[in-house]
This record gives C-alpha cells, structure tokens and sequence, in this order.
C-alpha cells in the first residue's frame, strides 16, 4: 500500500510533466492538423534555457527561500518568453509556407526542424549531458508505516501545483477570452472564420506560442526534477507526449491531460512492479490496446467524414 | 513608382531589423552564454561575438531576400523561373533519364576502378549506401505513396531482416541466399502482425502506432541479452559469398576461380552488384504489382478510403498486403546490411532512420520512383560531402529537408502518370493527387 501510495505520487509528477508537453501537440493538431515532431525539441530548448538562466542568476539551494522563489519566477517567466519566441520562428519558417499545401510537406519539415534544433542545441551548448544541483529539496512524509516512508518532496508538490494552475488558466482562456474563441472557431473551419474577421495566421501563431510556453514550463520542471539535462532529451519527451496526446483523444485538451496522467502512471506503475526497460514498451502497447477498442483516443470525438 | 521602390527599401530595413531583434532572441542565450561541465558544477562562458555574427547573418539575409525576393515586383527568383523544366519537358526527358540513370549505375564500379582507382573504394561504399537507401525509399514508397498509409516506423522491418539474417547466419550456418528470402518473409510477417491492429486506424492515429511499433522492436532488441546481444549487438556475421565461392586467397575463393589477382574490393564490388540487384528487383515487382488488380486497389484506397469499400474492394486485405509487401523489402535490405556491415546493434535503427526513409520518400514525390532516387542521392549523398564539418552536417541535412521542402511542397518529381486510364494516359500535377491520409 506504501508502495503503491509513493508510486502513484511520483507517476502523477512525470504525467503532469508529459501532460504539459502533449497540450502543445494536442492544441497545433487541433488548429492546423499537423504533427509538430519540432515540438519536444522547443521543450528541449526551454529546458536548456532555463539553465542557462538559473546559472546566469547564481542559484543554489543555499539561497534564502524569498530569492528562490523570485529567482524562479523569473526564470520560468524568461524561459517561457524566449522559448515562445523559438515556437513562433519555427511556425513562420517552417510550416507557415506550407499552409494549404500537400499534408506530409509540414510533417517533413517538422522532423527536418527537430534535427536542426537538436544539432543547433548540440552544437551551441556541447553534447555533455548538463547536472545541475537541486535547487528545491525537502519534503514531506504523509505515512510511515512497516519502516517504508511515503514521502512527498517539495519539487514534485510544486510542479503538480503548477500543472494545475496552468491547466485552470488554460481552460479559462479557451473558454472564455476572444483568442480562445478564435483558436476554436479557427478548429472548427478555418476558411469560415477567416471570412467572419479572424486573423487565421495570428490565431495559429499564437497557438504555437502558447504551446511553447507551457513546452519551456515542463522544461524547467523537468530540469528542477531529475536534475540533468542534454540535447537529446526532446526527442524522448516528445515521443512519450504525443502518444499521451494520442491516448487522450488528438485535438482534446482535457485528454491531452488525462493521456498524460495515464502515460506517467503506466510507467511509473511498470517501472514499480515489473521492469525499468520494458516500461516503454508497456506504454506503447497500451496505447496501441487503447486505440483498437477507442480508434479516436479517450476523450477524442470519432472523426465525421462527409462524402 | 520611385516612390514605391523607397518605400519598399524602407520596409525592407525595418522588416530586417525586426528578423534582428527576433534572432538576437533566438541566440542571445543558447549561443551567447555556453554551459560548461567542470568539477565544480556548472559555469557560464560567454561568446557574445558568434551572437552577433548570427544577428548580422540573419539581418543581412533577411535584407537581401527582402529587396530581392519578397518586397519587389521583379522578384529575382524570376530570372531562374525559365530554368524551371515544364511539364511537356519533364514528360520528354522522362523516359530517358530512367535508363540513362540505370546504365550509369550498372557501369559505375568498372567506371570508378579505372577513372579513379584510388578513391574507387569509398565511392563504390557510398554508392551502395545510396542504394540502400533507394530499396528502403522503394520499400517505404509501397506503403506510403501508393496505399496511402504513413509509416512512421519502418524501420522496424529494416531491423527484422538485419537480425533474423545475422541470427540464423550465426547460429545454424545458414547461407545468405537461403536467409535473404526467410528474412524477407519474417519481416513481412511482422508486417502484418503490425497491420492487424491498426487497420481502424486513420491518418495521425496509424503514424504514431507505428512509431510507438518501431521502438517496442528496438526496445525489445536492446533488452534481451541472450537472444539479441543487447547493445552490444552481434558481431561476426557472414560475408555473403559469391553463389559459394568466398572472396578470399584460398585456391576455391572467387579469386582464384575466375583466374583473376585477389583483391578486397571484388566483395565490395560484389555488393554494390547485389544490392543494386536488390534495389531493381524492388522497383520492378513495385511497377509490375501497380497494374495488379491489388497495386491499383492500393491507389483507390489512397485517394479515398469510402468510395473505395463502396466499390467492394476489400481494405483490409489491400492495407495487409501494402504492408507485408513494404516490410518484405524492408526486411531484404535489412539482410543486405547486415551482411555488409558484419555488425549490428540497435544504434543503427533509431527512429532517425525511419524518418530519412520517410523524408526520402516524401522529398522524391509520394509514388515516384526515379523521384526515390534523385531524393536518396541528393540526400545521402550530400550528407557524404559534409563528412569534413562532421559536426554540422547533421545541421545542414535538417536545414535541407526544410529548404527542398519550402521550395517544392509537392516533392521533386510531383507529375504523375495514371497506372490505368482510359485512352491515352496524361500525366498529372501532384496537386491532383490523393496526399497519404490513411
């Protein structure tokens, strides 16, 4: 029971993790019907720069605890701005040329534009793997029973706390802003909207800033949580997020959340009881089960197809 | 009109300026401040300089493209728009350049083993990794240019093949020419353990299964020790041999048989031969299956899946075979590089591979075969030209799949002729064509 109370709370953190990153999938699927392979990359790029920022700021876990918490709003507010910024080029040079045109085209593009930005990253900031000190340590113990601690640290509260924030002020801005309406007309029928006043390229702009944003949180949390970081992790994080996004029915937001929640769980779950390296395995299959019994994910509405 | 032109000039800096201030952005901390390991934990070094070089690069490239390209009436992509070959030229070089492209490629050893014997070697190995890459471009265009179904994990079968070659070579003695066919059909097998699932599938549902699909393989050969060796992979594999004939110094070995010096490179040039082989056996069964009543269910299914099942074609017999046909190809070339490398480890089939297949593929123009080609060479081959900047030539292999992308969404070879028409056949526009939705 210990077991699986700790294992539960460490798969929520990495599902809440995965869950940022496959919104960005999810919401560009959504928009524009396109795999952005470029995206586990930009949260490859917002985890580096928030590195940079947090040794440029000289913090350390000896910090007094007002310094921390300023320092890292800081980071995580600069490292959403810069990140959004690579989010936005990739956007215009990549995929924006390629709007309306044959469907592949973007996917290739995408993957040429994951090479480039791993190789960039590679290239730039050395293909070292990147340790960094923790920077938030302590925690909690919730139950101690038979000599095994179920214990809560104060990284992983912060970085479901976050999650949860981030998903409210998402929902809230979906739902109720004029960007929100315009990302969900511009989803419904792009032509439409364009004809009822819609800026379709900003929209879709703006959908890939928003996405990068939330890639360069789950960066900086992934960076605060396990502590090392290189230019590969993108690729891996990008595979396990869309297949969450997958899982939670593409082009849905809270799915894209609950197939986070689920991958981080299975994993976590596998990892526990049965064998680290098999737990991608466990996750993929599921998610091939999953998508024999529900072809359009968990939460995702079954494709209408006019002829 | 002079006032136009200032204009536009002004336009042009300020839009360049802003492409500045975005990069500045962009590079200012990747590139501006480096994170360096030391024992001491991390530190930053700063190299504002490169920062400023990338700003002047972009600025100034904005600039030009701006005056150049974009922000005027004659744009000077026009002075190449007369270069550009129609369609009515396309259709008369066609039909040359295939043979013209085969004869070179027949010729090309003996053409290298007296133009330029000492570079022979290296060139023979690039040209076989080009050609491998043709077969998998061939493999693959089955799969995704004629039925339709996006394959993000093809190389999956590609591994199939290498380790069931390397596994029955190693561990019964069995010979090459009984493991290719095996192989082929192990890995067209898979092909269709991978189909049945996903045959509900659509579009962006089936590519991630089969990405997820393609590293469960890898997963899998990575893990198990005693089966597949794990990362440590499997070495001593069988050289193929010349229909029994070994190429080495003993008086039985090819060499001595055919009175001929012994020479390393008569196996190289034996696998150029075999893969080439390989390669047309590939193209030849794809042309000649495209007139089969299955080849053009294939291409019914691509354009549209409904009007195809209200037709009464079967899809999921015609989805099956478009992927054990595809993974059957995939599992040959997988044999062949196994058995020109001597070793294997998952490393080398990563999902990278399947995405240069696919880009390959794509980039050639879905269901075109000389396409295949052209993309394969220009692709692979540009990768071996920048073997000099190793470090950048990962770099520039993405930044040319964006590039040729940008330049011709439709892929290099975008006309196409109809398999069947009636009276005469006229090729068509790419445009016109269904896209892969699956």
């Amino acid at each position: 029971m210990e077991y699986f109370l700790q294992q539960l709370i460490n798969g929520i953190t990495l599902g809440s993790i995965y869950g940022l990153i496959a919104i960005g999938y999810t919401m560009v699927y959504g928009i524009i019907g396109m795999i952005n392979f470029a995206h586990g990359d930009i949260f490859m790029v917002g985890s580096f720069i928030a590195l940079i920022m947090i040794i440029a700021l000289g913090l350390t876990a000896g910090s007094a605890i007002a310094v921390v918490i300023l320092s890292l709003l800081l980071v995580l507010v600069l490292a959403m701005v810069l990140t959004s910024a690579w989010g936005w080029s990739v956007e215009r040079i990549a995929y924006r040329p390629l709007r309306g045109s044959f469907r592949l085209a973007p996917l290739i593009t995408a993957i040429g534009m994951s090479i480039i930005l791993q190789n960039f990253v590679q290239i730039a900031q050395g293909a070292r793997v990147k340790p960094l000190q923790p920077i938030i340590t302590g925690g909690y113990t919730v139950m101690d029973s038979n000599g095994f601690a179920v214990q809560v640290s104060n990284i992983q509260i912060l970085i479901i706390m976050t999650t949860v924030i981030l998903m409210v002020a998402f929902s809230l801005l979906i739902s109720r802003t004029s960007l929100g309406r315009a990302q969900r007309a511009c989803e419904q029928d792009r032509r439409m909207a364009s004809l009822l006043g819609i800026d379709v390229d900003r929209t879709i702009s703006l959908t890939f800033v928003m996405g990068a944003a939330l890639a360069a949180v789950a960066g900086l949390m992934y960076l605060l949580y396990y502590g090392v970081i290189d230019f590969f992790i993108g690729f891996v994080a990008g595979v396990k997020a869309f297949t969450a996004a997958v899982l939670g029915g593409i082009g849905s937001l809270p799915g894209a959340m609950l197939g986070g929640l689920l991958l981080g769980l299975i994993e976590t779950f596998w990892s526990g009881y049965f064998s680290v390296e098999y737990k991608d395995v466990a996750a993929f299959s599921i998610l091939a089960i999953v998508l024999i019994f529900l072809p359009s994910g968990l939460l995702g509405r079954p494709e209408v197809e006019k002829v | 009109m002079a006032a136009r032109t200032e204009h536009s000039v002004a336009a042009s800096f300020k839009d360049a300026a802003i492409a500045a201030v975005i990069a500045l952005a962009l590079f200012g901390p990747l590139v501006g401040l480096r994170t360096e390991v030391t024992t001491g934990g991390l530190f930053l070094s700063q190299r504002w300089g490169d920062v400023a070089i990338a700003v002047a690069v972009v600025f100034v490239g904005r600039l030009l493209l701006n005056v150049f390209v974009f922000k005027t009436d004659r744009p000077a992509t026009n002075l190449f728009s007369g270069m550009k070959l129609s369609a009515g030229a396309l259709a008369r070089i066609g039909p040359v350049f295939g043979p013209l492209m085969l004869g070179l490629a027949l010729t090309l050893p003996f053409i290298l083993l007296y133009g330029a014997p000492s570079q022979s070697r290296y060139y023979i190995d690039l040209g076989i990794l080009v050609l491998t890459y043709v077969m998998l471009g061939w493999g693959l265009n089955i799969v995704v240019g004629m039925a339709g179904l996006l394959d993000l994990g093809y190389v999956a079968f590609y591994a199939v093949g290498a380790y069931s070659y390397a596994l029955l070579a190693i561990n019964f003695g069995w010979s090459f020419w009984l493991c290719l066919p095996l192989a082929g059909v192990l890995a067209g097998l898979w092909g269709i353990t991978l189909g049945f699932p996903v045959l509900r599938l659509r579009g962006d549902y089936l590519a991630i299964v089969t990405l997820a699909f393609g590293e469960i393989i890898r997963i899998v050969l990575l893990n198990w020790y005693e089966f597949t060796g794990g990362p440590n992979g499997l070495n001593n594999i069988p050289r193929p041999s010349f229909f029994g004939l070994e190429f080495d110094r003993s008086p039985e070995g090819f060499a001595a048989t055919f009175g001929l010096e012994f020479a390393a490179i008569h196996r190289i040039i034996f696998l150029y031969y075999l893969i080439l082989a390989l390669a047309l056996l590939t193209a030849f069964v794809t042309v000649r299956v495209r007139r089969l009543p299955v080849g053009r269910a294939w291409e019914a299914l691509r354009e549209d899946e409904i009007a195809c099942r209200s037709l009464g074609i079967n899809t999921t017999t015609t989805k099956l075979t478009a992927f054990a046909m595809g993974a059957m190809f995939g599992g040959f070339a997988g044999s062949f590089f196994a058995t020109r490398q001597g070793f294997i480890s998952p490393e080398s089939f990563t999902f990278i591979e399947s995405a240069v297949i696919l880009a390959i593929v794509v980039l050639g123009g879905l269901g075109s075969q000389i396409g295949v080609v052209i993309a394969a060479i220009v692709l692979i081959g540009g990768f071996e030209i920048f073997r000099d900047f190793a470090e950048y030539r990962m770099l520039v292999f993405g930044l040319a799949m964006v590039l040729i992308m940008v330049w011709r969404p439709r892929g290099l070879i975008s006309t196409r002729k109809p398999t069947i028409a009636l009276g005469k056949a006229k090729a068509i526009g790419g445009e016109l064509v269904g896209e892969g939705r699956g």
